[in-house]
């Protein structure tokens, strides 16, 4: 972990068919630990599906991706996020019927040493694991400012606030790498500037951040590197100030996208 | 107003066991989407496996001893929950991404497979449970008989149907089964596995359903191996009645059912009992497709 010639993350020609349909092509991206990365493209550039390459959600065609120089492509999902690779949704994806609270504490699943059957006997030990989660999960609610709607129900919640609740989720899973799938979709210009806050927040605490998002203003922001993809082949890469520049971006993406802005209505 | 009464306390016995029968039922159809038809005859499985027990280390015409009697839940809801396991891994899984028509085959395979195992190592004919297995003595209140075996099953069932609603809602493991139940792949994302969730709720449901069979057979003193047919489909109803899928619902449907049996047998007819059960299973998803607590279900049916 300490060895600095081993990046984060390390995508290695990485490429995945659909049917007949090249979604991601050879792809390379190496992330340091530390960093927040944007990963920016047109509609339909696969950046959603590089999330999910690298979530274990789909398994490459071909390619590696290792964490920690370690090979993880083909793990399961839940084996990769046990490894502290956790994301966010496009489209939140709250537990319904939850409250705020339990939402948060599902996603500590893994600090957890209960098993089913532990749970079931609700050992002493247990109780007191427990209640010192429950105490971190709070903790993290109050970072987020949403300590006071704790026990509402998740997904009665206003958009912006539900995604502030999964960004608590994933928090609580504590993070190496967070991976947010456009964190601002949906969010008005004040949220976007406090989303800005979080992510900064959040890597100051040392967790590295992949992100996709479609609003410049997040992704020049926060950004420390930036890698451009478009139909599923890395087309740039830099700081925000070279892409800014690029005139392959421009062309490909920042000329031609901007009628495609998810703000909210 | 006797019969009232007396009806009413029946009803809330039988009803507390489909209650528990139909916890199973309910929680692999919150998790799974799928119907365990097999689940009847885990129950009725247990019910055997108690009798066995309590047979074997009964002398002819003795009592069973307490620990005895123990012991044949002990050994029923192990071996239940070990069958419901293997029901899982060898008839389920396999199929989890098949379509769910070939799932819903191979549960009723599965209960087939059970009830004839049932009868091969057991017998065809009804067999009787002993007397005294739970203490039974008649408290008469009112002119209303109350059975103190009645009362230790209603008694029982609500602390384990208790138990398990703390689980489910207060634990972390509990949080985990209902996250997978509400999204699998978020779920998975977030690091539970999902898979391990899913073979606890198969351990959970067959051993709830194990100590309801054994109650039917030490409450109505008898067994047949084809019992789980009615038995199951009873606490099935009782699962849709009260929301499938919602673990409240299967404890609120089943005690419903089985005090709307209960009268209805009393004032109207015996004879038409499973008859008037049906209409009112009809009548409900005419009025409450969803059933009275279920949510967001029709469409996943």
């Amino acid at each position: 972990m300490n060895d600095n010639s081993t990046p984060l993350l390390q995508l290695d020609s990485v490429g995945i068919n659909f049917g007949g349909l090249r979604a991601v092509d050879d792809l390379n991206l190496s992330i340091k630990k530390g960093d927040v990365v944007g990963l920016i493209g047109p509609n339909g550039a696969g950046k959603t599906t590089v999330f999910n390459l690298i979530t274990g959600v789909y398994k490459p065609t071909d390619g590696v991706i290792r964490w920690k120089g370690e090979p993880i492509s083909g793990l399961p999902p839940y084996r990769i996020a046990q490894r502290r690779i956790l994301r966010t949704f496009q489209t939140i994806r709250l537990f319904s019927g939850m409250s705020v609270l339990e939402n948060v504490l599902a996603g500590q699943h893994m600090e957890t040493h209960q098993t089913w059957l532990s749970g079931l006997l609700s050992l002493p030990k247990q109780r007191r694991e427990e209640k010192a989660l429950r105490k971190s999960c709070m903790e993290i609610l109050e970072q987020l400012d949403l300590a006071s709607i704790a026990h509402e129900e998740a997904t009665s919640l206003p958009y912006g606030i539900q995604r502030r609740v999964e960004m608590a989720r994933t928090l609580a899973a504590k993070p190496e790498l967070l991976i947010l799938d456009e964190p601002a979709a949906g969010l008005n210009d004040s949220e976007s500037v406090e989303l800005n806050k979080t992510i900064l927040g959040i890597r100051d605490q040392g967790v590295t951040v992949i992100l996709v998002e479609h609003d410049m203003n997040v992704v020049m922001n926060v950004t420390d590197h930036i890698c451009v993809i478009n139909f599923g082949r890395k087309i740039a890469e830099g700081g925000p100030e070279d892409i800014r520049n690029n005139p392959q971006v421009i062309e490909a993406y920042l000329g031609s996208d901007d009628d495609d802005d998810e703000e909210a209505a | 107003m006797e019969i009232f009464f007396q009806q009413l306390a029946n009803g809330l016995t039988v009803g507390s066991i489909y209650a528990l029968i139909a916890l199973g039922y309910t929680m692999v159809y919150g998790i799974l989407k799928l119907i365990n038809f097999a689940h009847g005859d885990l129950a009725v499985l247990g019910a055997f496996i108690g009798l066995t027990v309590i047979t074997s280390l009964t002398g002819a015409g003795a009592a069973p001893s307490h620990w005895v009697v123990i012991l044949a839940f002990v050994v029923a809801v192990l071996v239940v929950a070990i069958a419901g396991v293997l029901l899982e891994l060898t008839a389920y899984r396999p199929l989890r991404h098949a379509h769910r028509l070939s799932a819903v085959v191979s549960a009723l395979g599965a209960s087939m497979l059970l009830e004839n195992g049932i009868m091969l190592i057991w017998s065809p004919q009804t067999l009787t449970f002993p007397e005294g297995i739970l203490p039974s003595t008649n408290y008469v209140i009112g002119g209303v008989v109350l059975n103190s075996t009645q009362i230790l099953i209603v008694a029982i069932s609500f602390l384990l149907m208790l138990a398990l609603y703390l689980y489910v809602n207060k634990t972390r493991f509990g949080t985990a089964i209902r996250a997978s139940a509400i999204d699998q792949d978020a779920a998975r994302l977030m690091g539970i596995n999902v898979n391990r969730v899913i073979v606890s709720v198969f351990i959970l449901g067959p051993a709830l359903g194990a100590i309801g069979g054994l109650f039917i057979g030490i409450y109505y003193r008898q067994a047949v191996f084809d019992m789980g047919w009615i038995y199951g489909l009873n606490a099935f109803i009782a699962a849709i009645i009260g929301g499938i899928g919602n673990i409240p619902g299967a404890m609120l449907g089943g005690l419903l059912l089985g005090l709307f049996n209960s009268l209805a047998g009393g004032y109207i007819s015996s004879t038409w009992q499973e008859a008037i059960t049906f209409a009112l299973l009809i009548l409900i998803l005419l009025v409450r497709p969803t059933g009275i607590l279920g949510e967001r279900v029709a469409e996943k049916v």
